[in-house]
This record gives structure tokens, sequence and C-alpha cells, in this order.
């Protein structure tokens, strides 16, 4: 039974600058014909009860409240949501409207890209809003009560300095919210900053100190209150990432959408990316997906391993011995005790997790449990 | 048969080789030979049918020889016997082919069209003239539109001195004058002279090793005869061995009863190894010698040094197994076990040259699938110490201490180019940069020019070729021979990682030239090597003087920090990218390097 469902909106207003998602500008896009075809395809979902849902982007909010309404009115129809349901949602767009648009459907969780709390960075980042959005989008959402969000933040950005991770975290003290990504910049291809530097218009900081401001906001969130529980991610207790957590848990999920990922019944597969040839092949064929990747045992292993690990509690000895019915020691004893060796990894509890020294070069441990 | 019969049929034997620059259609005029001759069919051709060995047909350029016997039925009526003989295309295999031109009568002097005489086949031309070979100047690719095959014909005439208006027209490819070139063998290339009842002079030009029959030579008969049952002996290493088998390439093994003055075909003697059968010695009978051997055997010496350490220190032994296979089929390459700290177990090898030691290091690769590091290759260097004894060094590492040193001799070799006189500019200052000293210079004709330079081997051997190729928009080609030694004022420059002697990344340099190298070693490097976990300074030192440093950062992080929407395929196809960037790896001390910074130490950066 598969208990969790992503659902994708690859539209945006503004394409930011770092951003390597499947994403359109929404201008002249058929939004209406595809949410025609996201409709048709989460309706063709057997199960009738999702655990956790999670509505991300581009840019959900770039919907009109209409818009919205229609598609959560399906989603909601046909699935009983039991836990966690999210929406991404950027700062300026998450209108009083739009916000009590979700909170009457039963999104109870939403995603709230504010990445910085400095004005020069969002606009080298290209993001549509500014500072005082942030605020008013916060203070819409405790007016109406939704108040469990995630303040999503990113850092390693260009011209960044200690003080401006300081100021965020400072901004975090002072608005507490139950939860928070912090991801580090990477520049991907096909990004607005990778032709930039590309191009050289744009220098990377070779000199950056990424690892001393990776463990400078671990310690920071942790006295504050929010303990890391995976690389990026930070909580209050009981409000981790329910939806995140099936991907590091290597559970199965749906996902919907141009450009989706989902796992079921051990085979990973993805939609066709293109907004228009999306619409198209669902209308023509009933069907959107592009590819499917069948795993083998040997890969759900690795999976399991690299996902669970990215975990600080790590990966349950018994629970991948119950998975693959086969003790973990006959597979990975000897790189375990390499890796522990080494200091980058731990045994405690029945779990195995990666060190501090080891969350450093994940990469590089993670590579290791490769078959 | 009888030696009437043998002298009858030594008359219709013509024996020939194709000369040409690579790329100039030498193995498609051989191909287009082949099937006119009706030797091979077609459809049992595969294109380049003579190079058989895969990497040959994937750089296209012939490494090993071949001979194939071909039957010709002239206008005049009369079948003929030719034997057509490869020969390899490149500088470092100059000795085979003049072997391989010994056992010639003739050449087909194959000239591009459009692009004329190049150095390296006017070395060849040399290499012919020298052994009186009559020639045959065929000027190729006459069906391209930048063809212009009277000037070059022109250029032939002015530079080589053969008469223009006997240059054949032609074009491999679309199968143009391949009859006027077969006719031309036979009314030209004169029937082998010898005697049939003489001791047997046989002159080795190739030998290659087979796993099943031992070492295969393949062998022209200047005087005697040899069957199956005779004693013979190897005129140079004295050794003596019966023979099996003789026979002739059709190009398939064919064997035959014997091989007779003029015939050109393969010898099996339950050879082990071809060191024993060695490239330009002569075969004689062992109970009727010749009195003399031919001329011209040298024993082939390595040129150019490097240490070869598997990645993997587990596969030493593999390694040993895979160069004791290579040596019995290659009797130029030398080895012996060398340990470095650096590395670990390993062999310092020799090589006849750069692209024989790439051939080696991809053979054993690709067939035996050992994954190399490599050290940057050394030449051969005599130390003259101050108590006047004399050693040679081929590994840096191994130069002893400047204070026990009187001075140093480097090789030296007598570098031709020829290059369109508007980049003799650019080869004078690429060669001075490599520290050459100008002999002379020559014009051929209104535009080309002959610049010729002796320059350290040690120069020439890293990446002088490919400098010079950019340098003058590849019209520029090179031919060297060696001339000697001469003395140096070298030093011995080491690197540092992480204040740590990398042995493997020594080198000797000219003291003149020691700073700039050093900062340029060092810059490359960093770009090379990837940020560790810690900082890593990189050093390069004469002694204990470090004359360039830089660091190399440590890393930020390295953790996909990112979610990327639940794709975990693409997390998987990082991780595994990074896995197969790491097997490539060797770890040094704490530090990772990857295997292209041991190469990459000598080569200058274009400035």
């Amino acid at each position: 039974m598969v208990e969790s469902l992503y659902i994708h909106i690859p539209f945006c207003n503004r394409i930011c600058t770092y951003c390597d998602f499947n994403k359109v500008l929404i201008k002249n896009q058929p939004v209406d014909d595809y949410l025609d075809a996201l409709i048709r395809e989460i309706e063709m979902i057997e199960e009738d009860r999702m655990k956790t849902i999670f509505v991300g982007g581009g840019t959900p909010t770039a919907l009109t409240e209409a818009q919205l309404a229609r598609l959560l009115e399906v989603v909601t129809g046909k699935f009983t949501v039991t836990d966690e349901f999210t929406f991404e949602a950027n700062p300026d767009e998450l209108t009083p409207g739009k916000l009590d648009v979700l909170k009457s459907f039963g999104v109870n969780r939403i995603s709230l890209g504010v990445q910085t709390f400095n004005e020069d960075l969002l606009k080298v980042l290209g993001r549509s809003h500014g500072y005082d959005d942030i605020f008013n989008a916060i203070s819409h959402m405790e007016k109406i009560g939704l108040d469990n969000y995630s303040l999503d933040l990113m850092y390693n950005l260009p011209g960044e300095t200690m003080e401006d991770i300081e100021d965020s975290l400072r901004h975090v003290e002072r608005l507490k919210p139950k939860h928070i990504s912090w991801y580090s910049l990477i520049i991907e291809p096909h990004t607005v900053f990778y032709n930039q530097i590309r191009k050289g218009r744009m220098q990377v900081d070779d000199d950056s100190a990424e690892g001393e401001k990776y463990f400078h906001i671990i310690e920071s969130l942790e006295k504050l209150g929010y303990p890391q529980y995976e690389i990026s991610n930070f909580s209050t207790a009981q409000y981790e990432s329910a939806h995140n957590k099936t991907y590091w848990l290597n559970e199965s999920y749906y996902g919907a959408g141009a450009g989706s990922h989902g796992y079921v019944d051990g085979t990973r597969y993805y939609n066709i990316k293109p907004v228009n040839h999306y619409i198209q092949s669902m209308q023509e064929s009933g069907s959107v997906v592009k590819e499917t990747l069948p795993l083998d045992e040997k890969a759900r292993m690795e999976e399991e391993m690299f996902l669970g690990l990215r975990m600080n509690r790590g990966v349950e000895v018994a629970r991948f011995n119950r998975k693959f019915d086969r003790p973990m020691d006959d597979v990975y004893g000897t790189v375990i005790e390499q890796e522990i060796e080494k200091g980058h990894l731990e045994e405690q509890d029945g779990f195995i997790s990666l060190t501090e020294k080891g969350r450093l070069v994940g990469n590089t441990v993670f590579m290791e449990f490769l078959l | 048969m009888n030696d009437q019969e043998r002298l009858k049929r030594q008359e219709k034997i013509r024996n020939f080789s194709i000369i040409a620059h690579i790329d100039h259609g030498k193995s498609t005029l051989a191909d287009r030979i082949l099937e006119n001759t009706k030797s091979v069919t077609s459809r049992e051709m595969k294109a380049q049918l003579l190079d058989s060995m895969d990497l040959e047909r994937e750089r296209g350029i012939t490494i090993k020889l071949n001979a194939v016997q071909l039957k010709y039925t002239a206008k005049d009526g009369e079948d003929y016997i030719f034997h057509l003989i490869d020969t390899p295309g490149h500088v470092d295999f100059t000795y085979e082919v003049s072997r391989s031109l010994a056992a010639c009568e003739g050449a087909v002097l194959v000239v591009d069209a459009a692009q004329g005489i190049e150095a390296q086949t006017l070395a060849n031309v040399y290499l012919a003239l020298d052994n009186d070979l009559e020639l045959i100047p065929v000027i190729n690719k006459i069906d391209l539109p930048a063809a212009d095959p009277d000037r070059i014909a022109q250029e032939v005439e002015d530079v080589i001195g053969l008469d223009k208006d006997e240059a054949i027209h032609a074009s491999a490819k679309a199968n143009i004058g391949i009859e006027e070139i077969l006719e031309r063998v036979v009314e030209t290339v004169p029937a082998p002279a010898g005697d049939p009842s003489a001791p047997l002079k046989a002159l080795i030009f190739d030998s290659v090793f087979d796993p099943y029959r031992g070492v295969i030579s393949s062998i022209r008969i200047m005087e005697g005869t040899v069957k199956p049952g005779d004693k013979i002996k190897m005129m140079a290493t004295g050794k003596e061995f019966e023979v099996a088998e003789v026979g002739i390439n059709t190009p398939k093994p064919l064997p035959v009863k014997e091989l007779t003055v003029g015939d050109v075909g393969y010898l099996m003697a339950s050879v082990k190894n071809v060191s024993d059968s060695r490239v330009g010695d002569t075969i004689t009978l062992a109970n009727n010698p010749a009195e003399t051997p031919l001329e011209g055997y040298k024993k082939m010496n390595p040129m150019v040094y490097c240490g070869i350490y598997p990645i993997d220190t587990g596969k030493y032994n593999d390694l040993r197994e895979a160069l004791e296979k290579l040596e019995l089929n290659d009797s130029s390459l030398v080895y012996e076990p060398e340990t470095s700290q650096a590395l670990g177990f390993g062999f310092r090898t020799g090589f006849l040259g750069l692209l024989h030691m790439e051939i080696v290091q991809e053979r054993i690769e690709r067939e035996f699938g050992i994954e190399l590091i490599a050290t940057a290759p050394s030449v051969i260097y005599e130390v003259y110490m101050t108590d006047g004894s004399v050693i040679t060094v081929d590994n840096p590492a191994e130069m002893p201490d400047p204070q026990k040193v009187d001075h140093i001799e480097e090789p030296y070799v007598k570098s031709t180019v020829m290059v369109p006189s508007d980049y003799v500019g650019a080869v004078m200052e690429l060669c001075q940069k490599k520290r050459g000293n100008f002999i002379n210079m020559d014009y051929l004709d209104d535009i080309r020019v002959n610049i010729i330079y002796e320059i350290p081997l040690s120069e020439v051997v890293f990446d002088f070729f490919d400098q010079l190729k950019s340098q003058t928009k590849g019209y520029a080609s090179f031919d060297y021979e060696l001339i000697g030694y001469q003395e140096s004022r070298l030093v011995k420059m080491d690197i540092l990682l992480n204040n740590e002697k990398v042995d493997a990344l020594s080198v000797i340099v000219h003291r003149d030239f020691a700073y700039d190298r050093g900062k340029n070693i060092v810059e490359k490097l960093k770009t090379l090597i990837p940020r560790q976990q810690f900082e890593v300074p990189v050093q390069a030192a004469i002694g204990n003087k470090v004359i360039a440093r830089t660091n190399i950062k440590s890393m930020g992080k390295n953790v996909l920090s990112k979610c990327y929407g639940g794709d975990i395929s693409r997390k998987r196809k990082l991780l595994e990218k990074q896995k197969e960037g790491k097997k490539k790896m060797k770890a040094v001390g704490n530090v990772e390097i990857p295997q292209e910074a041991f190469l990459s130490v000598l080569k200058m950066d274009e400035e």
C-alpha cells in the first residue's frame, strides 16, 4: 500500500537563478489543461487514503484561488489525508485569499520559500519576494491558525557572509517556525547561475567557508531548539516532515504531474517533463509515465542505506534485516566496519548512523554502500 | 623445386612496401591492392585488412608489420608474385620500418594530393634510398576538392628528385590508378637477386608471439632456402632452433614446403620469446652457416622510461603477468620491479617512445583489465659522480644527492620540423623554449621549410608534438633521431603534498627553467587534485629549498544536501559517478591524487 503522494505544479511567476527543477514561466501556459491532465493522473491512483501529500513545484501558489480550489477539491475528495498535507508557497504569493482556500481544504503544513532575509541576496537568487512579504505571509498564516510551517532557507550564496547566517538565525529565534530546511546552494546545469559562471559573469567563491557555515548552522539551531534530523533539515519535537521521511526511509510514494518521480512496488518511475507533452500524452494515451526503472535487490539495499543515512538517527538494522530478509552485516559488515574506523559512522541502539565528521563527507560514505 | 625452377620463379617476384605519412592513405591503398589482385574477396575484407590489432585500427596507425603474398597477372600476360610488406607509421618504430624496407626491392611512395610531403614521409624516403629501393611516386586522394596533384608532383620532384612525369595520380578510396601502380611495380621494381643454393640468409623484419605456436617471425630470404626440419641459427644471438613450419600470408597464414630467395613469409621454430628472434637479425642454417650476417642489425634500446603501478595494489602480480605476456611479443619492452613510497609496488618500464608507452599502457588496461597509474616519462640520464664513476638514472626519484654529482648528461635528438614558411617563427620559438640548439634551416621550395634543431630528448617526449601541432595549426610535421649525450645543467625537483615528498612526482629539470616549471606544476596540481577534507600545501622544491608553493583549499562539504524532489535515481547517478572517479585516484598518504596528475607534471601550459 502506498501512503504518500507528491504532486507537481510546474509553473512560476518568475524563474529563480538557481532552480533546476521542472518549471516554466506561467505566462501563456495551458494551466487549466495541465490541471485536467494532473487530475486525471491523480484519479487513476487506487488508494483512497494518504498519510502524506506534498504539493510542490515550480510554485503551487502561482495558481489562482480558483485553480487551487479545483485541484484541492479533487485531491481531498479522493483521499482521506490522515497525517500531513503540505503546500509549498512563495511568501509574496501566499495571499490571505489563497491561504483561506488551502486551509479550508485541510492543508495543514506550509513549506515557505524564504531562502534568506537579506534583500540583496534575494535579488541575486532572482526571488520575487522581498523582506516584508515574508512577515506578511507569516502573520496571515498565524492569523488563520495555519501555524505549522517550515522555514525554507539557503546558505552558501554568492557574496553571503557569516553575518547573513547570523541574521537568519535571529529571525528563526524571533519567528519560531516549527521546522527549518536549510539547504546549501548547489550550482546545477541548466540554471541562470550556471550560465553566468560559464560566461564568466559570476565568480564562485573558491574560498567559501561552507563547512564552517554548515556546522555553525547545526549548532546554533540545536541551541534554539531545532535539532538536526536530516542533513539539511531541523525540527522542533513532533514536527519532522513526515512526507520527506518517506523518501529517506525508502518507502513507496506516488509522483503526479509533469516530471514527477515515484516509487511503487520496488520500481522507480518518472513522468514526461515538458508540460505540453505531459498534457498531450494524457489526452492521447491516458498515461504520462516516461520511464520505469525496476530496482533489483542490490539497488534497493543500496538506496535503503544511502537514503537512510541522511537521517541523524540513521538506518535501523532490524528494519533492514526484516525488509531484505538477510542480516545487514552479511551485506555491509566490511563497509560499516571500515567507515566506523574512519570515524564516519557509528553504531548505537540498533541504528547505524553518520557521525558529525561523516556528515561533512556524506557522499563519500554513501558511495561506499554502492555494491 | 630444383634450383633452376627456383631461379625462374625468382624472376617473377616483386617485393615492395608502401611509404606514407599517417592519413595519407597507405592502408586504404593496401586494401585496394589486395582487392585488385583478387587475393582476397571484398566480402572477406574488413576495412584496412593489414592492420590486425584493434588498437591499430582505432588509432589508425600500424604498429606491427605484416607481409602478404599476392598473385598478379600483368598486362604482359605473365603471372607475378607480389609481396606487399606493411610498415609501421610512427617515428617510435623507425628501426622496424628500416628493417622491413630492407626486405624489399621497391617502395610505393604515397603523398597526399593536398598536403604534400611531410617530415615523416621524407624520413622514410631516406630510409628507402638507404636500402637502394626503387621508388614509385603516387599522388593519392586526387578526387578530393583540395587536391592539387600537379603542384604536389612538382614538390616530389623538387624535394626527392623523382621525375614529376612518373608520378601516378591515384585515389585509393575511389579505386583510381591502382592498376597503373601494379603495372609499375612489375616494370620497375627489380626481381630479387640471390642464390638459392647459397648458405641461408634470412632477414627477420618482425616477430610476434602467438600463445599456441610460439614466436612467429616474418622473414625475407636473401640467400639460400629454408624448410621445416632445418636446424637454424640466429646470427646475432647465436641461439639454435629447429624449423617447425614455414609459410606465406595470403593474408591468412598458409604453410609451404620451403621458402627460397626472394620469398617473404613466416617461420616458426618453437621460439619461446621474441627476444630470441630479434628484428634485424639474420637466420642461417646451423650446419651450413653464412659467413657474415646481413647488415643493419641493431639491438633496440628503450629511449623513455616510466613507472607503472596498479591502482589496486592487490593487482601487482597481475601486472607482472601482463608485462610478461606483452614482453613475449615486444622485444623492445623492458621492465624491472621498483617501489615508490607514494605508489607502492610497480615496475620501471622502458619504451621506444611515447606512442609505444601509451600503447603498452592502454593494452594493459584494456586486455588485462588492470587500471594503472603511470608516472611522467623520463629519459636516461648519465650522471658523472665526483668520485669519477658514472651512473645511469632513468627514474628522477633516484637522482643522487647534488653534492655528489659532478655533472649530468642527457640524450639529445636531432629534430627535423617541416613547416610552411609562415610558421617558422612559431617553430623556432617553441624549439628555443624546449632548450633547442639551432642547427640549420633550408627552404625546400617557395613555401616549405625544413628546420633542424638539436633538442634534449626529455623535452621532446612530453608535449613537444602537441605544442608543435597547435602552434602551427597542424601544418608542421616532425621527425627525430637520437644523436648522443650532452651536458646540461639539470636538477631534481621534488613535489611535496601536505609536506610529504611524493617520489613519483619528482622531475628532472634544467636549472634555468626550474622556477617556471615549479610554479607551473604546483598550479596544475592545484587544479587536478580535488579538494580534500583538509587544506593541502603543494610545494616544489630543489633540495631543501622550496621554489614554488600553493594551497589546495579544504572542501566545504561533500554531501548531496538537496532533496531533488524524490528523484532518487539522480542521487544514485551522482554517487555512482563519484565512485567511478575515485577508482581512478591513488591515495598518497592521506591525499587522493587522480591519475592525470602524474602525467601532467611536465606538460607546459600554453601561454
